[in-house]
């Protein structure tokens, strides 16, 4: 099929990212108990003013057509604004996630003027009851008054980006009619164990029959954005999900840190997913085009003990970041595979078979977070993706 | 996953067209991706040869027009039309007025 055909294509790795992910700032005025950096304190070695503009304008000459900006709360930098009009300025399209509590009507139509900008609300459930025990006291409130504020302001087509988890899992139906409220698009993405997510995943992930029902609702809403986030339920259906359905890690995703750092995935802030640093010589591009991490990762990687199962082909085993910090092997069944062979996995974990590794080394400003790579349709000869 | 079908986007290789003006292409192995700014899709364009042909559109009357000026045999040609309605439906190319355009290509990048 073309879409597969495209798929190892991009696999090989792009010249250029199709979009990367970069975390302003450890600095956040909440503590999500999912948090996947990690944020609360900024880093004092964060990327000053004048380096951020340079890297927009490394960006800019790589043609990567847009970013996605998170952390940390990125608004809650003085030179947000700055850095974001910049971009802008350049050419390099700004998507940013907020948790919305610095959305002053000032701002949201000061937002709503730029062009090139996409603003992404975060919002875990669908009523403060299950959103605010995840994202904290109050935070349901101040995320839906932000949404006013912006649909207020005109500005057109914001996300509300929902993490998806145990206790909003039901939710969905609602979330989607809330977003729509306000002209907005939902968008859904998988609760991943890195950050803070490590210790509340076992508690915070959906059940198997959750995400099953997660699959029947993205197949039966395809408006609803996902960030490709899912495709380790491809199993479930007959068709694939909406979406390229590949790990784009270091091939046409990537991330930058508050400081500077390039990691593969956007997902895993850990030594070994750390590429260099757009403070070295060459700058991003270097790193992107030459390091040896990235060029590792765009050649073929086996299916390893997912190779004798039949539908390999439909989630390609899965999220490395979801392996990598529960602990099992890279080339092995994801933790939430759907048929089953994840939680086997697990439970002969737990049983001494391999030794659990790696949980996150830091505390304080801290590592991974969410990415957001790009929902798909599919044409003839093209594949489009929206964000 | 179904494929577009030209016959529904009223796409005419007759007439002229051009790159939209909001897209800015950069190439890659396979071809080049195309992002456009208003509506913030991407697509990818999946062969060199849609690529030189849709930088080509702008300087010709027609889009067989600009097949014949590349040499596109006859039998390339019909794919092409498809994968350039495909393009159309998604605002990648659009109809223009009938005078060429000043100059071939033009995007910011390539």
């Amino acid at each position: 099929m073309a879409a597969e055909r495209l798929a190892d294509e991009l696999s090989r790795g792009l010249d250029a990212p199709i979009c990367l992910t970069w975390e302003l700032t450890y600095g956040c005025n909440l503590s999500c108990v999912h948090c996947l950096s990690s944020s609360g304190l900024r880093d004092p070695e964060e990327l000053t003013t004048s380096e951020a503009l340079g890297f927009v304008d490394g960006l800019a000459a790589m043609q990567v057509f847009y970013v996605n900006i998170g952390g940390g709360e990125p608004t809650l930098r003085p030179d947000f604004c700055e850095i974001v009009e910049y971009a802008v300025s350049r050419k390099v399209g700004v998507k940013f996630s907020t948790n919305g509590t610095t959305m002053t009507p000032g701002r949201a139509r000061r937002f709503a003027e730029m062009g090139y900008l996409d603003i992404q609300i975060s919002l875990d459930g669908a009523s403060p009851s299950s959103n605010d025990p995840v994202r904290g006291a109050g935070t349901f409130a101040a995320a839906l008054r932000a949404m006013e504020r912006l649909a207020e302001a005109g500005f057109a087509s914001f996300k509300v980006s929902v993490v998806v988890t145990r206790h909003n899992a039901g939710e969905l139906a609602q979330m989607l009619a809330l977003a729509g409220r306000f002209g907005a698009e939902l968008r859904l993405t998988r609760l991943r164990p890195s950050g803070r997510g490590a210790a509340s995943w076992h508690e915070l992930r959906p059940t198997a029959e959750q995400l099953a029902g997660v699959h029947a609702f993205l197949v039966a809403h395809p408006q609803v954005l996902t960030g490709d986030s899912f495709f380790h339920l491809g199993p479930l259906g007959e068709q694939p999900l909406a979406g390229l359905n590949l790990c784009g890690a270091g091939r046409v995703v990537c991330l930058v840190d508050p400081i500077g750092d390039v990691y593969a995935c956007p997902f895993v802030m850990h030594p070994e997913f750390r590429a260099g640093s757009i403070r070295q010589a060459g700058g991003f591009a270097a790193v992107w085009r030459e390091s040896e991490l990235f060029t590792g990762l765009r050649k073929p990687s086996p299916a390893g003990a997912c190779n004798a199962c039949g539908s390999f082909g439909a989630c390609h085993g899965g999220c490395m970041a979801a392996k990598f910090f529960t602990g099992l092997p890279l080339d092995g069944p994801d933790p939430e595979c759907v048929l089953g062979h994840g939680e086997r996995a697990l439970a002969h974990l737990g049983a001494g078979g391999s030794p659990a590794r790696r949980l996150p080394v830091h505390g304080g400003p801290g590592h991974g977070k969410p990415g957001r790579p790009v929902p798909v349709a599919f044409g003839s000869l093209g594949a489009s993706l929206t964000r | 996953m179904g494929c577009a079908a030209s016959t529904e986007t009223g796409f005419d290789p007759a007439h002229p067209y051009e790159l939209h003006p909001d897209v800015a292409l950069r190439n890659e192995p396979f071809g080049a991706l195309a992002y456009h700014y208003g509506n913030r899709r991407l697509t990818f364009l999946r062969s060199p040869e849609l690529v030189r042909l849709v930088g080509e559109l702008g300087a010709h009357g027609s889009v067989t027009d600009s097949m014949a000026a590349l040499g596109i045999s006859e039998a390339r040609q019909p794919s092409l039309v498809r994968a350039l309605a495909s393009l159309a439906s998604s605002d990648v190319v659009r109809p223009r007025a009938s005078a060429p355009a000043p100059a071939a290509g033009g995007q910011d990048g390539g």
